[in-house]
């Protein structure tokens, strides 16, 4: 029995400011996330809604000097088909089609798996391990807002009331390597029991030593995390087995997942570190 | 004589395909062409009537007031006082003019707990309201209170008190067999919740009539229960009890018991209402309230000799029936029947018991009580393969049914035995020596830090066809088959087209003992005030039972009219209606000839002749993960006779991925008595790119007592997929899963030593517990 | 507010809250009943229908979403009691047994024959992968779709 709240869907981006400026709303994008909650089942649906989705200067990929600026209402399905994606970060086009079905993937965008904020979110921990920018918008101009701040709390976002995220800016970093794993119950259709992300640079050798590495997980703890500690043990490391080990094994001391409906905090400790262990297995050749 | 028949329809076909292989003219293949699905164009175009799709002017939607305490005293049902509730109607307990019991087995549990009551689940009905929109309804629910006094709730079945029944089956002497055996393996298996997951929620929508009574429309396998449920709680005659079943969007089982209660909820509205009622659950309701497959713990303790002889078993089955008795004893009662597997032995004691528990009740669901029991028997038989270093397939060679064995109840399998067949058929179809050979020797030569692993597993299986010990005669079905006057054909009975084929394969029949094209015999509606009770579309009987009624109805029809015209059927009957009126024929089921079981000692024979069934499976783990995915079954089933290749495929495969689901990834876990996986996005069921390639194989080994040596299809495949997986998971990982699901956390914990996730179907304690 | 947007080729016009969902739009205000509700939350995909070609799931796009574009629903695959290809492939195979899942199972396969997609065994189930069928295992109605693909290839050939 689902509830029908009043909705407004502005034009252009001025109209929504201007909306957002008197009232709070809650925006909807592709309604992947908000149509669940409009049922009823799940707490009370929102008061008033912004559907955003005509707002057309929120869609397309395209790069930017140094970045990978993906807009916020860009779809998952898009995201995947993108050869921009594919040429400069191949990895984002593989969590996307980790996400829902075509049905979803036709529907929900990025900025939606963004301001949604869920710990599961897939897209996070991706946004997190390269260092995205997101952009936020309100009638008072344009603001930057790192990924590693825009996740305070449990299903909150750093955006005020009246903003909303216009685009997501990837930096593009030369001889940076991104690899994505997500764990779930089957093989579509599935929320993560463990979601990881991992970005480092190194040369070509693929012996050589890893630097600036950024980790980061989702399904783990409340919000999208990095693991700052395991990040330094992969510092400057080669990815030898003796790395993989000690990783893990930091891996699985810095994380406290819990039991919930999906999976248990034991086995996403296991399992967080032990895919840690074949990323990095995987990178090695060994 | 067991034949296997060549796979129908792969590669994807042209429509002449269609055409069966030689062997049309056997009894009971019915015709030459496999019709296409008589209401296939109708649910292909989406113009087929389920219930949500029907229209009433002027119905009101209706809602369920549920528990929200496993095991509470109900209070009082307060009505906000400030609220104008004249736009709304309620219904509680007061409210219902028969016995407030929804009339199944015992008369434990109500239509709707009475104010002082005992509410003994989550989610169970309190209350009832009605209104014109749904707003309104979700307004009205606001302003009711529930009040309640806690009570102590019993979650786990082996610390239960309260038994539903429990059965004891015995042969030979345990204690001569244990004293021949030379080695003794002991495991406890515990299995837990499966949920139906029909894709069509529960509905049902009541209409008052002009008589007083009710007639309902909606989602049902068996409407004459529902039709004696609303006798019964209702006070209705016969005739004002009206129940017409819908387009049904699956059952499995879950639309055997259960529509009932919302048929009786739906009618009791609309009398109060005076107009119609729409009872049309969504899915997270469906989920929360409705019947699940029973949890079990099973126990084995299996005497063997080192020379690979079975001289003992002792089985020790104990279920959890949830709150309310439903069709508990007879699940029960079929669970302990195959709990051995089929395997002879001489020195058996299998006991059961169905315990009660504070959480929703169990019920019928696909292989009724046999899928529990068979996982435990088959993970019992690899591991004593593994103890004797024998095959797993080699060992069941040896132990499995020969024609002229005897079961643990003394029953003499005379004939249609064909364990072997669809063992030897699965087994030289996946190609499994060679496959088993390849996943040992690799396992042998796995170094640390390997990635994936392959394995393969088999399971054997039986399953009683048709209904236990006497219940077919106690039921005593009647099916007809008429000629009317206006000189058509028509097939009366009240089995239920739920997706399995009764509607295609009924027509086939009776054509096929008329001469006639399928095309021109009807299927009567079931509609209660239409077609003779001929017993519940469940235990898979309908082909096998219904099918051969038909089938003897028709002959009837036959012989008369062409005693009359002297000339053929199909030539004649048309003139013989115009000219002396229409016929009909109703068939009451006799018992089969020398098939008697004795319901008080569990002596006899437990059912008139078993299904065989076998599976192979191929399996791929992720070794860092403990991640599952099956990549290939091949199903080798015996149902007697095959008499539509396709849909009997159809059966297979799908039974074997609802398999595969309750060996991986099916699982619910409970707190306070409440589904946590009440949520499609929680309860998650296979979808296309988890499902394995199935390869179906039908084996054909006839059961003399039915016309057309039909026996049931479509429990078998859901017997042996999931010890199937979780042994090819054992091939690929060297661990044991004892548990359903076979999860990856429960794989991971086993590889690692890890300590094993807590047992499937136990409620975790509430953290609120205690007086209010 | 008014919506006005294309179903099955025919314009339409309906008066409704801007957040009723597309599905009880078809079901209840447009009297399509063809689109089946199984889950409401986006995991079954029973209301699949196509959105400006596209696959979604009616039970999770609002209607004011809808405005101007164009929705396809299983009522507008035949032409009248005449099956498509992909219908009648579905009916030789035994693709639709309990039926509830087929109409967002055909919208799920039409979507996939119309992207052109080789139609592997593994493409197929990637495309459906988003509609839950309980009753066949998908055995059938992957054949289904290789066939009707098979067929509408051989037609462009022609």
């Amino acid at each position: 029995m689902p509830v029908e709240p009043p909705v407004v869907s502005p034009r252009t981006l001025p109209e929504a400011y201007a909306l957002l400026a008197a009232e709070a709303y809650r925006p909807v994008a592709g309604g992947t996330d908000l149509l669940v909650q409009i049922t009823g089942e799940m707490g009370e649906p929102p008061e008033r809604v912004l559907d955003i989705w005509r707002l057309d200067e929120l869609r397309g990929i395209r790069v930017e000097s140094d970045a990978l600026v993906i807009g916020a209402l860009t779809t998952y399905g898009e995201i995947r088909r993108s050869p921009l994606v594919g040429e400069f970060l191949p990895a984002f086009a593989e969590a996307a089609a980790t996400i829902g079905a075509v049905q979803i993937q036709n529907r929900g965008t990025i900025g939606g798996n963004a301001v949604n904020a869920s710990p599961a979110g897939d897209m996070l921990p991706l946004l997190l391990a390269c260092d995205a920018r997101l952009v936020a918008g309100s009638a008072g101009g344009e603001r930057v807002i790192g990924a590693a701040d825009f996740w305070p709390a449990y299903r909150r976002t750093a955006l005020a009331p009246n903003e909303l995220l216009l685009r997501i800016s990837i930096p593009l970093v030369p001889a940076r390597t991104v690899r994505y794993r997500k764990i779930g119950t089957r093989r579509a259709q599935a929320i993560s029991k463990v979601v990881m992300a991992l970005a480092w640079e190194s040369g070509d050798d693929s012996r050589a030593a890893w630097n600036n590495v950024h980790l980061a997980l989702g399904s783990v703890a409340a919000v999208p995390i990095r693991a700052p500690r395991t990040e330094a043990v992969l510092e400057n490391a080669p990815p030898t087995e003796a790395t993989a080990d000690r990783a893990a094994s930091s891996l699985a001391d810095e994380i406290s997942p819990i039991d919930d409906v999906r999976s248990s905090a034991d086995y996403r400790r296991a399992v967080a570190a032990r895919v840690l262990h074949r990323l990095v297995r995987d990178e090695g050749h060994w | 004589m067991t034949r296997t028949l060549p796979p129908a329809t792969r590669p994807p076909v042209a429509p002449e395909a269609l055409i069966l292989t030689p062997g049309a003219t056997l009894p009971g293949r019915a015709a030459s062409r496999s019709p296409l699905r008589r209401e296939g164009p109708a649910k292909l175009i989406g113009l087929a009537q389920y219930a949500d799709d029907l229209v009433f002017p002027g119905a009101w939607y209706g809602a369920t007031v549920r528990s929200t305490e496993p095991h509470a005293r109900l209070l009082a049902i307060d009505l906000d006082e400030a609220y104008d509730w004249t736009k709304v109607v309620v219904v509680t307990a007061a409210d219902i003019p028969g016995d407030n019991v929804v009339a199944t087995i015992r008369d434990d549990q109500p239509v709707l707990v009475p104010i002082g009551g005992e509410i003994r689940h989550q989610a169970e009905a309190l209350c009832l309201l009605a209104a014109a929109d749904r707003s309104t309804l979700r307004e009205a629910r606001r302003h009711l209170t529930i009040r309640t006094e806690p009570l102590p709730p019993v979650f786990d079945p082996l610390e239960s008190t309260e038994e539903f029944s429990h059965v004891v089956v015995e042969r030979g002497d345990l204690e001569v067999g244990f004293a021949e055996a030379e080695l003794v393996i002991e495991g406890t298996y515990r299995v837990g919740h499966q949920e139906q997951l029909y894709i069509e929620n529960q509905a049902m929508i009541a209409v008052p009539r002009e008589d007083g009574g009710v007639t309902v429309h909606g989602s049902c396998q068996c409407p004459y229960y529902i039709h004696r449920a609303l006798k019964r709680s209702l006070d209705l005659t016969d005739i004002q009890a009206v129940v017409v079943q819908a387009e049904t969007g699956g059952g499995f089982g879950g639309k055997e018991e259960y529509p009932s209660i919302i048929a009786l909820h739906a009618a009791l509205l609309a009398r109060k209402a005076g107009r119609p009622v729409r009872m049309i659950y969504d899915r997270h309701e469906d989920l929360s309230a409705t019947t699940k497959r029973h949890p079990a713990v099973i126990r084995h303790r299996t005497g063997v000799t080192r020379d690979g002889r079975l001289v003992a078993q002792e089985i020790d089955v104990v279920m959890d029936g949830g709150a309310y008795c439903t069709l508990t004893p007879v699940v029960l009662s079929r669970g302990v029947l195959h709990a051995g597997g089929p395997y002879r032995c001489a020195n058996v004691r299998i006991t059961g018991r169905a315990m009660a528990t504070n959480t929703p009740p169990n019920g019928a669901f696909r292989g009724f009580g046999a899928p529990q029991v068979e996982f435990a028997a088959e993970m019992q038989v690899n591991r004593i393969a593994e103890a004797l270093d024998i095959s797993p397939l080699e060992l069941r060679r040896r132990w499995a049914f020969r024609e002229g064995d005897i079961t643990p109840t003394g029953q003499v399998l005379r004939e249609s035995v064909a364990a072997v067949e669809v063992l030897e058929a699965a087994a030289e179809a996946s190609d499994f020596a060679r496959h088993a050979e390849q996943t040992r020797r690799a396992r042998e030569a796995r170094q640390s830090g390997a990635r994936v692993a392959s394995g393969i597993g088999v399971a054997l299986g039986w399953h009683g066809a048709g209904f236990t010990g006497s219940g077919e005669v106690h039921i005593g079905g009647v099916a007809s088959v008429e000629l009317t006057d206006g000189g058509v054909v028509r097939i009366l009975t009240a089995q239920t087209e739920m997706g399995q084929g009764t509607k295609t394969i009924f027509p086939q029949l009776v054509a096929a003992e008329l001469g006639l094209e399928q095309a021109e015999v009807e299927v009567a509606p079931q509609d209660t005030s239409i077609v003779p009770d001929s017993g519940p579309t469940v235990a898979s009987r309908t082909a096998m039972v219904v099918g051969g009624l038909i089938i003897t109805a028709a002959r009837r029809l036959r012989a008369e009219v062409e005693s009359v015209t002297g000339g053929q059927f199909a030539q004649t009957y048309g003139a013989f209606a115009k000219e002396h009126g229409g016929r009909r024929f109703d068939e009451r089921f006799v018992p089969y000839p020398n098939i008697h079981f004795d319901d008080a000692t569990y002596r006899g024979d437990a059912y008139p002749a078993f299904g065989w069934a076998c599976a192979v499976a191929q399996v791929e783990v992720d070794l860092d993960t403990g991640e599952v995915s099956v990549r290939d079954v091949v199903s080798a089933d015996d149902a007697g006779r095959i008499i539509h290749p396709i849909l009997a495929e159809g059966q297979v495969e799908g039974g074997t991925l609802q398999a595969i689901g309750y060996a991986t990834i099916e699982e619910i876990k409970l707190v306070d008595g409440r589904y946590l996986n009440d949520r499609l996005a929680t309860y998650l069921i296979p979808t296309a790119l988890d499902a394995p390639r199935i390869q179906a194989i039908l084996v054909e080994s006839p059961f003399s007592g039915a016309p057309h040596g039909a026996k049931g299809l479509g429990e078998l495949p859901m017997d042996v997929g999931a010890p199937a997986v979780v042994a090819a998971i054992h091939d690929a990982t060297g661990v044991w899963i004892h548990d359903l699901p076979a999860t990856p956390e429960r794989i991971l914990a086993a590889m690692t030593g890890a300590p094993t996730p807590p047992p499937p179907g136990v409620s975790a304690p509430g953290s609120k517990r205690g007086p209010a | 507010m008014t919506y006005r947007f294309v179903v099955n080729g025919d314009p339409v016009e309906v008066e409704v809250p801007g957040m009723r969902r597309l599905l009880d739009v078809l079901r209840e205000d447009l009297s399509l009943t063809g689109t089946k509700e199984g889950c409401g939350e986006g995991e079954c995909g029973a209301c699949s229908v196509l959105l400006d070609g596209m696959v979604v799931d009616s039970c999770l796009v609002p209607v004011c979403q809808v405005e101007g574009s164009s929705v396809e629903t299983v009522e507008g695959l035949a032409d009248g009691a005449a099956l498509n290809d992909l219908q009648t492939a579905f009916l030789e195979t035994g693709g639709a047994q309990c039926g509830i899942c087929t109409p967002g199972m055909l919208l799920a396969g039409e979507a996939f024959l119309a992207s052109g997609a080789s139609a592997t065994d593994a493409a197929i189930r990637e495309a459906i992968a988003g509609n839950l069928c309980r009753c066949t295992g998908y055995t059938k109605i992957v054949e289904a779709i290789a066939l009707a693909a098979q067929r509408r290839s051989a037609l462009q050939v022609e």
